[in-house]
């Protein structure tokens, strides 16, 4: 009597198994080389700043960072200075540089604010107060914004093609690992902060995280 | 090697297990959160310096102090000014949406000429030098042919700075045809003129009377300087002030009022004359004003007992006899009390008899010049301008008669009769060569829009200076942009009402946002382009320069508090108030053939063909004039008035029966100067035989949140002379609704 089961066993005994795992392996290989290597470079647009800055020189002339990132008298913070801070000493060329002469032909004479690009900036739905941290729990700027006071030059501004943000927000590590706090300015970053200085961890909007202290 | 499907699905399931290993679907999930959070047309407020600049919101003819908000450059808010004389910190719907005009789709951007026929909308865009040397030069050529006075001149306002430099462009260059669009305030200034014998602004005491009598005045709808007419009723209702409101529809005023009494349409006056005839018979009126500070009285107490009897009054008016003695003896026993006229919003004129009349009752109670009464209010005073030097063509030109007719024998109290320019203009082809119109919409907003929209058409070169497309703009040749009114300075004298001589000063609040230029400065750039004794007329550098040595003395003040006042300002005591030719207060100047009295203004148009008369009514949501609804406050009006795009005719529900109409159906409306399809809305509070139509819709211009909503009042209805004054005094006119 014939076995027609015994067929499809012996077929498949047949069968070689190294294209199976082959192309596993390619198909896991391929990934890792987009997720790693493409991805990233897909995902950010390298912009540059309109204007050549050194905040090195800046820190140098003047009494420091809140000569120009100062807090105004209700106590909101003015972030990027406007053109007019500006132009309290550069009404007229200071130097001889391309980037000066730049800065006053195409801004300060047509009186263009310059369309800088944020490293820091968040999004709307994130309320920030610079006060809290940098006036009441007396921070340096460093802590979260890094060594970008002592820089020459302006680095190339990664925008993320989806958000529109800041590569320096997640951080240039792809996984988001840091080694320093000013690496990162996620959400988590912010709370490992707060968790570890023992901030007020209950809130009057909700008694417990409290939401609505950051997300207004 | 053969590849199948298990190898396929290998290579998937390696990818798969490759991705999660990558930062890739974890990045992503991040970022696509981030982006769906943020959408780009999800409003965010601006972040950035918070300041206040105060200014005066020019919008009507208020003069409210404003402080608008702003963060950096951007105005955000408008609020009104606390402790401002006119308005102490309120602020109306329109006042408070002004931003959307700053910011809205409908300003025009830059110079623009037109390139298809008029009306067509379409524009080309020019250069302001373009603009003005076109223009100047066909200006120097009319003034070459010796047809200087075929220049006319048409604007908004009639007192302030950039008013006053349109006169002097139109003066020094030899026309006399420089008109203002209309209202009630013209009517009042009128009767002062005839029975005080002073030209002054009329101010009401509002705040201190204790009994209102208002024959049709909208005090919640926009009448005078709307926000302090609000306070006012709020104090009148605080402290039991009676009001009564007169008119044939039940207005939200006459809502809120005392007592409504519903008088037969146009039959306003007569009750004040059946009143002035109760309170002479009954001698209920002021003997110590009476018999010592007035003259004519005699005369005119014969003609008010024998014409104005209740009972012929109660006839007239549709009121039972009863109710106007009742009204005239508690008007009469009031410590205080006011009459006042104007109906709605007041923005158009009333007939000067009836003007008189109404004042006359104020003054038989002597509440004239005293608390709670009217007073006449001296404009407020302006450093002088050297007298302009005119050549021969521009006194030739001044010398021909105005083409309105105001000032000529037959009106010689009017100084603007803009009801007059069409007819003047069908009449003679070439009565106008050049026609210059200035924070006005006559082609929407005057009485008989149509009218006046074809006489347009003649004229061969129109320029207007409107800052939004609206329906005059849209007739023009070319239009030279004003800065709209957050972003330039303008002094505004405020006439509306207000008991002391008051400027108030609106300043930029926020950089000009396009190519446009303030027209005081225009019209002297004008005058430099043609050049000889106009040019010569203008030494100021610019309108600013022009401004600030015209306010003088006034200008330190105005730019640190925003107005000027004359805090001090008391009305002058009876003795010295009148310079009259009897130095009295004058019942009946027979000089001048006028006394208070009741004419009936009969509505146009014949009752067989038009068994209805329609009238318009005014609403706070509704802005009417060169100003129109912003979409906030579009949004605003009530589905009773506007529903869609069609608007609602109020009628009676006995009269809606009688012409087979039901709540909501479509209808035909129908008048001698025009037909509308409309929707129906029964509405107790509307006398039977009269329909209704609130102004401010039916925009044809304008953005599209404005545009094609409802219909033009204005153009279903024509103008009605005033005798007396030459003014525009139609109330309403006949109509007929049918099925449709």
């Amino acid at each position: 009597m014939s076995k027609p089961d015994d067929q499809p066993t012996d077929i498949k005994t047949k069968r070689p198994e190294g294209p199976i795992i082959l192309f596993f392996l390619v198909g896991f290989a391929a990934s890792l080389v987009l997720g790693w290597g493409i991805f990233p470079k897909l995902l950010y647009s390298q912009k540059q700043q309109p204007v050549e800055f050194s905040h090195a020189l800046h820190n140098l002339e003047t009494d420091g960072c809140e000569s120009c990132h100062y807090f105004r008298e209700d106590g909101t913070f003015a972030g990027i200075p406007k053109l007019e801070r500006c132009m309290e000493c550069h009404e007229e060329p200071m130097g001889e540089s391309d980037a000066e002469a730049k800065f006053i032909e195409e801004y300060v004479y047509p009186q263009r604010e310059v369309p800088w690009l944020v490293y820091s900036r968040q999004p709307p739905c994130v309320y920030f107060p610079h006060a809290a941290h940098v006036i009441s729990a007396k921070m340096d700027c460093a802590t979260c914004h890094g060594g970008i006071g002592e820089s020459d030059h302006l680095k190339v501004y990664e925008e993320n093609r989806i958000t529109g943000y800041s590569r320096d927000i997640w951080g240039k590590n792809m996984i988001g690992l840091k080694k320093n706090t000013a690496d990162r300015m996620k959400m988590d970053d912010c709370s490992e902060c707060h968790v570890r200085e023992h901030v007020h961890q209950g809130s009057v909007q909700t008694g417990k995280g409290g939401c609505f202290v950051c997300h207004k | 090697m053969k590849i199948g499907r298990r190898c396929f699905l290998s290579f998937v399931i390696g990818g798969a297990a490759g991705t999660a290993l990558t930062p890739l679907p974890w990045k992503l999930t991040d970022d696509l959160s981030i982006w769906s959070q943020n959408w780009p047309w999800t409003p965010v407020p601006e972040k950035g310096e918070r300041s206040y600049s105060d200014t005066v919101c020019t919008l009507c003819r208020g003069g409210c102090g404003i402080s608008v908000r702003k963060v950096d450059r951007r105005a955000v808010k408008i609020e009104g000014v606390k402790g401002h004389p006119v308005n102490d910190g309120g602020v109306c719907i329109l006042g408070l949406s002004g931003l959307q005009l700053l910011y809205g789709p409908n300003r025009i951007k830059t110079p623009l000429k037109r390139k298809g026929k008029r009306g067509q909308g379409r524009w080309e865009a020019i250069s302001w030098e373009d603009a003005l040397a076109e223009i100047a030069e066909k200006l120097k050529g009319i003034r070459e042919e010796n047809k200087a006075h075929t220049v006319g001149c048409i604007l908004g306002k009639r007192y302030g700075v950039t008013a006053a430099l349109f006169e002097r462009w139109m003066k020094a260059y030899g026309s006399a045809n420089l008109m203002v669009e209309p209202s009630v305030e013209d009517s009042l200034e009128m009767a002062l003129e005839a029975m005080h014998g002073v030209k002054a602004s009329v101010g009401f005491d509002m705040e201190n009377a204790n009994y209102i009598l208002s024959f049709g005045s909208g005090f919640i709808e926009g009448w005078g300087s709307p926000v302090r007419a609000f306070k006012a009723n709020s104090i009148w209702k605080d402290n039991g002030v009676k009001t009564i409101q007169v008119e044939p529809r039940l207005s939200n005023t006459a809502a809120k009022a005392d007592q409504w009494v519903p008088v037969k349409a146009g039959t306003e006056s007569a009750l004040a004359m059946g009143m002035a005839h109760v309170i002479i018979k009954e001698s209920l009126y002021n003997p110590a004003f009476v018999d010592n500070y007035t003259s004519g009285f005699h005369g005119w107490k014969q003609r008010v007992l024998k014409d104005y009897t209740p009972e012929k009054i109660a006839e007239i008016t549709g009121l039972d006899a009863s109710v106007i003695k009742k009204l005239a003896r508690e008007f009469a026993g009031a410590s205080h009390p006011l009459a006042i006229c104007g109906r709605g919003q007041g923005d158009t004129p009333v007939a000067l008899n009836e003007a008189m009349a109404v004042h006359a009752l104020n003054a038989l109670v002597g509440n004239i010049n005293q608390p709670g009464g009217v007073w006449a209010v001296p404009k407020p005073s302006y450093s002088d301008w050297p007298e302009v030097e005119l050549d021969e063509i521009a006194e030739t030109g001044l010398q021909r008669e105005r083409i309105d007719g105001a000032g000529s024998a037959k009106f010689p109290m009017a100084a603007s009769l803009l009801n007059r320019f069409a007819a003047a203009v069908a009449a003679d082809g070439e009565a106008l060569q050049a026609l210059f119109i200035s924070g006005a919409n006559p082609v929407y907003s005057l009485q008989g829009a149509k009218v006046f929209q074809a006489a347009l058409d003649k004229i061969p070169l129109v320029v207007s200076f409107s800052s939004y497309m609206d329906e005059t703009a849209m007739q023009a040749d070319l239009i030279l942009p004003n800065h709209v009114y957050l972003e330039r300075y303008e002094d505004v004298p405020v006439t509306a009402g207000l008991t002391a001589p008051m400027i108030g000063l609106a300043r930029p609040v926020v950089w000009p946002l396009y190519d446009t230029r303030h027209t005081g400065d225009v019209i002297i750039s004008l005058a430099r382009e043609i050049g000889g004794p106009v040019a010569a007329a203008f030494s100021w550098d610019s309108f600013e320069a022009c401004l600030e040595e015209t306010l003088d003395d006034k200008w330190e003040v105005l730019n640190e508090q925003g107005f000027w006042t004359d805090t001090g300002f008391e009305p002058p005591a009876w003795k010295d108030a009148f310079e009259t030719a009897s130095g009295k207060f004058e019942f009946g100047s027979e000089a001048m053939d006028l006394s208070p009295g009741y004419s009936a203004l009969t509505a146009e148009g014949d009752r067989g063909t038009y068994p209805l008369v329609l009238i318009p009514y005014d609403s706070m949501r509704l802005a009417n004039g060169y100003i129109s609804d912003p979409p906030f406050v579009v949004k605003t009006v009530e589905e009773t008035v506007l529903l869609g795009k069609s608007v609602l005719i109020e009628i009676n529900p006995k009269t809606a029966k009688e012409f087979g109409l039901a709540e909501g159906k479509s209808a035909k409306l129908t008048t001698p100067q025009g037909e509308a399809r409309v929707k129906v809305h029964l509405y107790e509070g509307i006398m039977p035989g009269v329909i209704a139509l609130p102004r401010g819709l039916g925009h044809t211009a304008k953005d599209r949140f404005m545009a094609g909503k409802g219909v033009n009042f204005n153009e279903l209805i024509g103008p009605v002379e005033d005798a007396s004054s030459g003014l525009d005094v139609a109330w309403g006119i006949r109509a007929n609704l049918a099925k449709a």
